[in-house]
């Protein structure tokens, strides 16, 4: 009789376990392509902190970010100031930018965001996709647009190293019986300095670099992860025979 | 070591409280999973004042620098970012351990007669734990901090004719500020934490004034044995302690691979809007309060404006969280636990979970006219859970309670 009942509050709890499963089923309409991310990759991120401060480190800053912290991906001190520094004096300093919010609200119409966090705002896979997504537009006021970003301000920085891209739309019927253009590819107009495979690799790698950069103690944070989880799995075996052996004598 | 003990007891109730309390505080044999829950809050509680101690130390309540403070806890502080971590994991932990103690009162009985004060103490310990997540989700000073406190804050100017007076006077401010922010911070830290552990404190007193209730809803202290003791009572030191030290390893189990291996929660324990500084002028096109507050979003949003006011749905959504005290006084059933209840209840209950969870998961979702209508009818079925309550109690079949617990 009590075996019955005992199962049916645990039936409830295991519909409050599949319930919020159901609630993802609705999220996701705009296609992202997967970066490919492994922040366990040192030669990877240290070429990604190469494009980062060559190609994006002049507009925007990653003010969270101190140069010095790339030494946990292999780079020394020397290294770093050798190579890297170029909008600062001490390796110590924050990666911070000559040009003021101001200026660039008036020049972009939105001042570049910091990037220090953008993929924990945006999702790396997010970014992935933006960098590979400009396309020509001449009705926009720095002839580019962007496929995941419509209108984005920021022009298309690694142009000449992609190329430029041209957007192959399709005709599709809506909701409403009218017709509309849909975004159904892009096109190779016109080639940059690298193959487009190759600058898949180049936005991979830096994408590689802003994840890292956006939780830099993340590898830290899982191999300390795997240890605690041993050790609780050893104390719970200690846990459940000493729970057993006090507990010999009730019933 | 009798001698000094002597000493102190002499002085201080210390032998006599531990017995009261530890060793000669006698439990039901037969507690089960559900009861692991009381412990894992306070584990829970300590947790969160520990960590947040520490966080106190290298955060700066500053409208200008709180966000960026954070992110030095993340980067610059040694363990900073598992401080963090631990703490915002804490918060969501909390809620998931509260909600699943409440459900055990409420599947056994537990708010009833005479454990009624125990359950207000423990609905004003949710309340005040409400108001310490929510202000403690502005401090990290990101979009969904700012948004989220701007959509709160702004429940209270609904009120007819003092309510944006009331509502600045709250924020200090004609929006979320500096000064909104301060505030916060000092509410967070030390006016409702005292105020918690107050609570904690009553609510335990209370609970082993009358004694633990069980799966079986059965008093415990009305069989003793020759002597004195509770015939299905055990002392809860040793018996509980080592059981629940069990619970306390599978729980930090959970807890600690959500800290290292998905801190995020996928955008749940730390959205990742919230990532963005905060921007007054700048509204996300979606701003979602975290899970364990979306039940009462989505009956907030559910309830449309009468006369051009919004007030309907807030009071709704206030109605939602209070109406948990009168539960004590709406159960008419003559037994307590589950176990012995008839059908009624049980499919009472199981709409009602289903509607809890129903509306947390519409509370997250922009608002659509389907989903609006599914809110309003789960909104009615929470409710009808309460206000039907004393007719389907007194209507329902039930078996016969035994004398004594029942083993497993």
């Amino acid at each position: 009789m009590k075996t019955n009942n005992v199962s049916f509050a645990q039936k409830l709890f295991f519909l409050i376990l599949a319930l919020p499963t159901l609630a993802l089923a609705n999220v996701g309409a705009l296609h992202l392509d997967k970066a490919p991310v492994n922040v366990d990759d040192k030669e990877s991120l240290q070429r990604g902190a190469r494009v980062f401060v060559n190609y994006c480190l002049s507009c925007h800053s990653a003010g969270y970010m101190r140069y010095n912290r790339m030494q946990d991906f292999g780079l020394s001190e020397q290294q770093i100031k050798d190579n890297l520094l170029f909008a600062a004096e001490k390796p110590g300093e924050t990666m911070h930018i000559s040009m003021n919010a101001k200026d660039a609200k008036a020049w972009f119409g939105a001042a570049p965001p910091d990037l220090s966090v953008i993929t924990r705002s945006r999702g790396s896979d997010w970014v992935y996709t933006y960098l590979r997504g400009f396309y020509r537009d001449d009705s926009r006021p720095t002839g580019w647009n962007n496929t995941v970003f419509d209108k984005v301000g920021m022009p298309h920085v690694l142009h000449d190293l992609q190329g430029q891209m041209a957007p192959v739309y399709r005709t599709e019927k809506g909701e409403d019986g009218r017709e509309h253009e849909v975004l159904e590819s892009m096109q190779l107009v016109q080639p940059g300095k690298i193959t487009l495979a190759e600058y898949d690799a180049l936005v991979g790698d830096l994408v590689n670099y802003l994840t890292w950069m956006g939780e830099p103690s993340q590898s830290q944070r899982k191999g300390i992860g795997l240890a605690v989880l041993l050790f609780l799995g050893v104390f719970y075996v200690v846990a459940f025979y000493l729970k057993k052996e006090f507990w010999k004598d009730v019933h | 070591m009798q001698k000094l003990l002597n000493w102190v007891d002499e002085r201080f109730p210390l032998t006599t409280s531990y017995k009261a309390h530890l060793s000669e505080y006698f439990a039901p044999r037969n507690f089960n999973f559900w009861y692991f829950f009381g412990s894992l809050a306070l584990l829970v509680l300590v947790i969160q004042i520990v960590s947040g101690i520490f966080l106190t130390m290298h955060y700066k309540p500053d409208a200008a620098m709180a966000f960026a403070s954070v992110e030095y806890i993340m980067r610059d502080v040694d363990w900073g970012w598992l401080i963090r971590y631990i703490h915002s994991t804490g918060a969501s932990m909390f809620f998931v351990v509260v909600y699943l103690h409440m459900f055990r009162g409420l599947i056994y009985g537990s708010h009833r007669k005479p454990r009624e004060l125990i359950w207000i103490f423990g609905v004003i310990i949710y309340l005040v734990l409400m108001g310490e997540a929510f202000m403690g989700y502005l401090l990290p000073w990101g979009q969904m901090s700012y948004w989220g406190a701007q959509v709160i804050v702004n429940l209270f100017a609904t009120v007819p004719f003092i309510g944006g007076d009331l509502s600045e006077w709250i924020r200090g401010d004609y929006v979320i500020g500096d000064a909104t922010l301060n505030r916060f911070f000092a509410f967070h830290v030390i006016a409702l934490p005292l105020v918690l552990l107050g609570l904690v404190a009553a609510h335990l007193v209370a609970l082993h004034e009358v004694g633990s209730n069980n799966p079986d809803g059965v008093e415990i202290k009305k069989l003793k044995g020759a002597d004195g003791h509770p015939l299905d009572g055990i002392p809860f030191h040793p018996y509980y302690s080592v059981k629940d030290i069990l619970g306390v390893v599978v729980f930090l189990m959970v807890f600690s691979a959500i800290v290292f291996f998905a801190p995020e929660m996928g955008g749940y324990f730390l959205e990742a809007n919230n990532f963005i500084p905060a921007d007054s002028l700048k509204t996300p096109p979606h701003i979602a309060p975290v899970w364990y507050f979306t039940p009462y979003y989505a009956i907030l949003r559910a309830v449309p404006p009468i006369l051009g006011s919004q007030f309907p749905g807030v009071a709704a959504m206030g109605v939602a969280v209070l109406i948990f005290f009168a539960l004590p006084w709406l159960d008419r059933s003559p037994v307590k636990s589950i176990r012995y209840r008839g059908p009624k209840f049980k499919i009472a209950l199981t709409l009602f979970v289903l509607a809890f969870i129903g509306l947390g998961i519409l509370g997250v979702l922009p608002v659509t006219d389907l989903y609006t209508w599914i809110s309003r009818v789960l909104s009615v079925v929470y409710f009808a859970f309460f206000l039907l309550m004393p007719w389907y109690t007194k209507h329902d079949s039930y078996k016969p309670v035994p004398e004594r617990v029942t083993d497993k």
